[in-house]
């Protein structure tokens, strides 16, 4: 056992105590988390900031919004509902298309059709504080639907693959994509069975795919090859990511970032407290690779430090 | 620098903590263990006499100053007698009086005692006794007995030991036989030795006290031979010449007055029995507390009312069954629902017991979560539907406790403490869990959510941990202080090693 703890240690393994002591507690100031743990305010703030997000249609603040809903989205074939405080992906409502003939009935991503009513229960139990964490009361989002760009319609089944950059100081230090699979019912959320694959921060090509505990070489449901996959506008990506610092204060974040058929890549969310198995898609330690952008010196200029970070953290040939 | 001031924080907690169990161990003697128990005596003594129908003194000796030996309890019986507790030369008496009294009359004295290594005798060095005159030919006998005992002795000690020696086998010595008289009993003996220890200019002392036995009616008061060698009193037997008290001997009082001396009063019987009995060391512990003037000892959780009691013998136990989450989460890194939720969990198993608890838990969640399943096609709003399922929880136990009472199994009564408002938020995350995450995950945390509660029961329920954390809630302290320092742990969890096994070997 010791020696297992050994062998980690040695290749730089980030475990959870750690992530939360010297990382988490230390860059991140509490009264921060208010900025990504609520996704309205996030949204807000990158607008403010120029940074591109997918656009607000409306909010459900309280119970009686609910019955304006159709209201809401009359002009709109397709949105996402979201939990404003929701975590890990859970509450997410994904409205693919609606019935031409009966305007009350909604197609959802995974092909099944429910009505309003059953979309307005789903609003009710994000109001009451279903899905965030400690129950509090919650908002509802309504916005723009991502549609898959063509260059990854092979490589994820129905949902959206999303790249997760983890970002130390403004200084991208890991990435990550991760592609819904049928096992995962079309979420982007590794524990549910989507395939996780590291990706070359100097070049922006996959690496090495992990689906649940073991290597993917091949997407199970498109038979796509996942190790080669370039993803298009790598250096813009990096920078978008790299910005979060200024946006949010935050030193230590996981930024979740989109690729959209029309609008390229969107920020989708950030997250104060990113998950651990990044390190296993890059088949590398976060640890030496955190502790080397704690050592750089505090850069203003986001291109410098992302031109930095793609020299630091390629992935070793 | 932070790492070092928790562990500067946790290292003082951990020495207070310590220091204030160890004085409550060592000095008050609370009891480490569960279920000891530390001897008493009770000391009764009776006192009959026929009084003659005029006013009636009667005064008695009882223990006071009595090295080893601490007082738990008195009581004085003396039905129309008024009585006082009054310090005397030889001690300590009580003086019953009473101005008209006729007939046949019972004075009892009752003290329970306990042994008590902190009492020592505390005692003035007394002036050197005057060297007594006695008629021939007893003086020379004395003279000559002190000549020959002095050369074969080098100090008050030895001298003492050797003069009781001698007194203790005459072997037909003259002097000796003079001074004992015909059959001299161990009071004449210790008298002797006295008027020979002062011809010697050493202060000594006649003191009685009683052999302390498991049972006995009728004890007889023995008297023993003090002796101060210029520092401290000594002790010598006066028949065998031994030094030394005998183990469990408690000393009653000093001189040569009687232990009973009655005016206005005849046929006078004293009778003193013994009787021993065991005790609640914790009792004894704060009675020396008490004597002591220690707030320490007084500041105690046993001068709470016997049912706040039994609350914080639950409650003090729940800091440790958090440590244990603490360990099993940060650790080993065991999934649970809530942080805290199965300590509450194992709280309920102690009206449970384990294998029941456990079942139950798994009953009520699993219907419950079914029910809860079919509310979501209701469409109810979460307050509402919570309150539902709190509902048909505290239904399903109900139907529980009824069942097992029918089959006889009188467990399932017990049940009603069973949080069940914990059981229905767990039923409740599960079932979110279970929607968005599968059901792999939400049995995972479910029964890891069991297994944790199960381990803090066990650990909780240890009768040793129980008592400890009881008696000496200054343990907290120390669990404090561990809980500090697994508050800084940095390592992996245990888990992680396997979820990270990928990454132990291979290339990079």
């Amino acid at each position: 056992m010791l020696g297992w703890a050994r062998q980690l240690r040695e290749r730089g393994v980030l475990g959870m105590n750690e992530r939360n002591t010297e990382y988490i507690m230390r860059f991140n100031p509490r009264r921060l988390y208010p900025l990504v743990d609520d996704k309205l305010l996030t949204k807000e703030l990158a607008l403010k900031a120029g940074i591109a997000v997918p656009e607000l249609y409306g909010v459900i603040r309280a119970e009686h919004d609910i019955a304006g809903l159709g209201e809401l989205v009359r002009d709109r074939q397709d949105f996402a509902i979201k939990p404003a405080h929701g975590s890990g992906g859970d509450g997410i409502m994904v409205v693919t298309g609606r019935s031409p003939r009966a305007p009350g009935l909604y197609r959802l991503a995974d092909g099944s059709v429910i009505s309003e009513s059953e979309i307005g229960f789903h609003l009710s139990n994000i109001l009451s504080g279903q899905f965030s964490l400690g129950g509090h009361r919650d908002v509802a989002l309504l916005e723009y639907c991502i549609k898959v760009d063509p260059l990854f319609s092979e490589y994820s089944f129905q949902g959206v693959p999303d790249i997760r950059v983890i970002v130390l100081r403004g200084y991208p230090v890991m990435a990550m994509i991760r592609l819904p699979t049928r096992r995962s019912r079309g979420k982007a959320n590794l524990h549910q069975g989507a395939i996780g694959a590291g990706i070359d921060l100097a070049s922006g090509v996959t690496t090495y795919g992990v689906h649940g505990n073991s290597r993917a070489i091949e997407h199970p449901d498109t038979g796509a090859t996942i190790a080669g996959l370039a993803i298009p506008r790598w250096e813009y990506l990096l920078t978008l990511a790299a910005r979060s610092y200024e946006l949010t204060g935050l030193g230590y974040v996981g930024v979740d970032i989109v690729l959209d058929r029309r609008f390229g890549p969107l920020i989708l969310e950030l997250n104060a407290r990113p998950g651990l198995n990044i390190q296993i898609c890059n088949r590398a330690g976060l640890r030496l690779r955190l502790e080397r952008a704690v050592a750089l010196p505090a850069e203003p200029d986001i291109a410098a430090r992302v031109a930095k970070s793609r020299e630091l953290f390629a992935t070793a040939a | 620098m932070s790492d070092y001031k928790v562990s500067i924080f946790a290292l003082l907690l951990a020495v207070v903590g310590l220091g204030i169990f160890a004085y409550k161990l060592r000095v008050l003697g609370f009891p480490l263990q569960p279920h000891v128990e530390t001897q008493t005596w009770t000391v009764e003594t009776r006192v009959a006499f026929k009084a003659a129908g005029g006013p009636v003194k009667a005064s008695l000796f009882i223990p006071g100053l009595t090295p080893g030996f601490s007082i738990m309890a008195e009581n004085f019986v003396s039905r129309g007698f008024g009585f006082t507790t009054p310090y005397v030369s030889g001690g300590r008496q009580v003086q019953w009086a009473v101005r008209q009294a006729e007939g046949a009359q019972t004075l009892y004295y009752r003290a329970v005692v306990y042994r008590d290594p902190t009492r020592l005798q505390s005692d003035t060095t007394p002036p050197f006794p005057p060297v007594p005159k006695l008629a021939e030919p007893f003086n020379t006998a004395m003279e000559t007995l002190v000549e020959r005992v002095r050369t074969r002795s080098a100090d008050p000690t030895s001298f003492t030991a050797e003069l009781l020696q001698q007194l203790a086998r005459p072997n037909g010595d003259q002097e000796v036989e003079l001074l004992l008289g015909d059959a001299p009993d161990s009071v004449d003996r210790a008298r002797t030795a006295m008027t020979i220890l002062a011809a010697a200019r050493i202060p000594s002392r006649l003191v009685r006290g009683v052999q302390m036995t498991a049972r006995e009616r009728n004890v007889d008061v023995v008297p023993w031979l003090e002796v101060h060698d210029g520092e401290r009193w000594l002790y010598f037997d006066p028949v065998t010449g031994n030094e030394g008290l005998p183990p469990d001997f408690l000393v009653w009082w000093r001189g040569e007055d009687p232990l009973v001396q009655l005016d206005g009063g005849s046929d006078l019987d004293v009778a003193v029995s013994i009787q021993s009995t065991a005790a609640d060391p914790i009792v004894v512990a704060r009675r020396r507390a008490e004597a002591h003037q220690d707030r320490i000892g007084e500041f105690s959780l046993f001068s709470l009312p016997i049912e706040s009691q039994a609350v914080y013998g639950v409650l003090l136990a729940v800091p440790i069954g958090a440590l244990v989450v603490v360990i099993l989460r940060n650790i080993i890194g065991v999934q649970t629902f809530g942080t805290f939720m199965p300590v509450l969990i194992a709280l309920a198993f102690r009206e449970t017991k384990l294998l029941w608890g456990a079942l139950l838990f798994s009953v009520l969640v699993a219907i419950g979560l079914s029910i809860r399943f079919y509310m979501e096609r209701l469409r109810l709003l979460l307050v509402p539907r919570l309150a539902a399922v709190l509902t048909i929880v505290v239904l399903l136990m109900v139907f529980v406790s009824l069942v097992s009472h029918e089959l006889g199994f009188e467990t399932g009564l017990s049940v009603g403490l069973f949080p069940m408002v914990i059981l229905t938020m767990t039923i409740e995350r599960m079932s979110i869990v279970w929607e968005e995450r599968g059901p792999g995950d939400a049995t995972k945390q479910g029964l890891g959510s069991l297994m944790v509660a199960a381990i803090c029961y066990l650990v909780m329920g240890i009768e040793l941990v129980e008592h400890l954390v009881f008696v000496f809630p200054e343990l907290l302290l120390v669990t404090l202080a561990a809980t500090l320092l697994l508050g800084r742990y940095t390592g992996y969890r245990l888990t992680e090693l396997l979820r990270f096994r990928e990454m132990r070997s291979g290339e990079g």
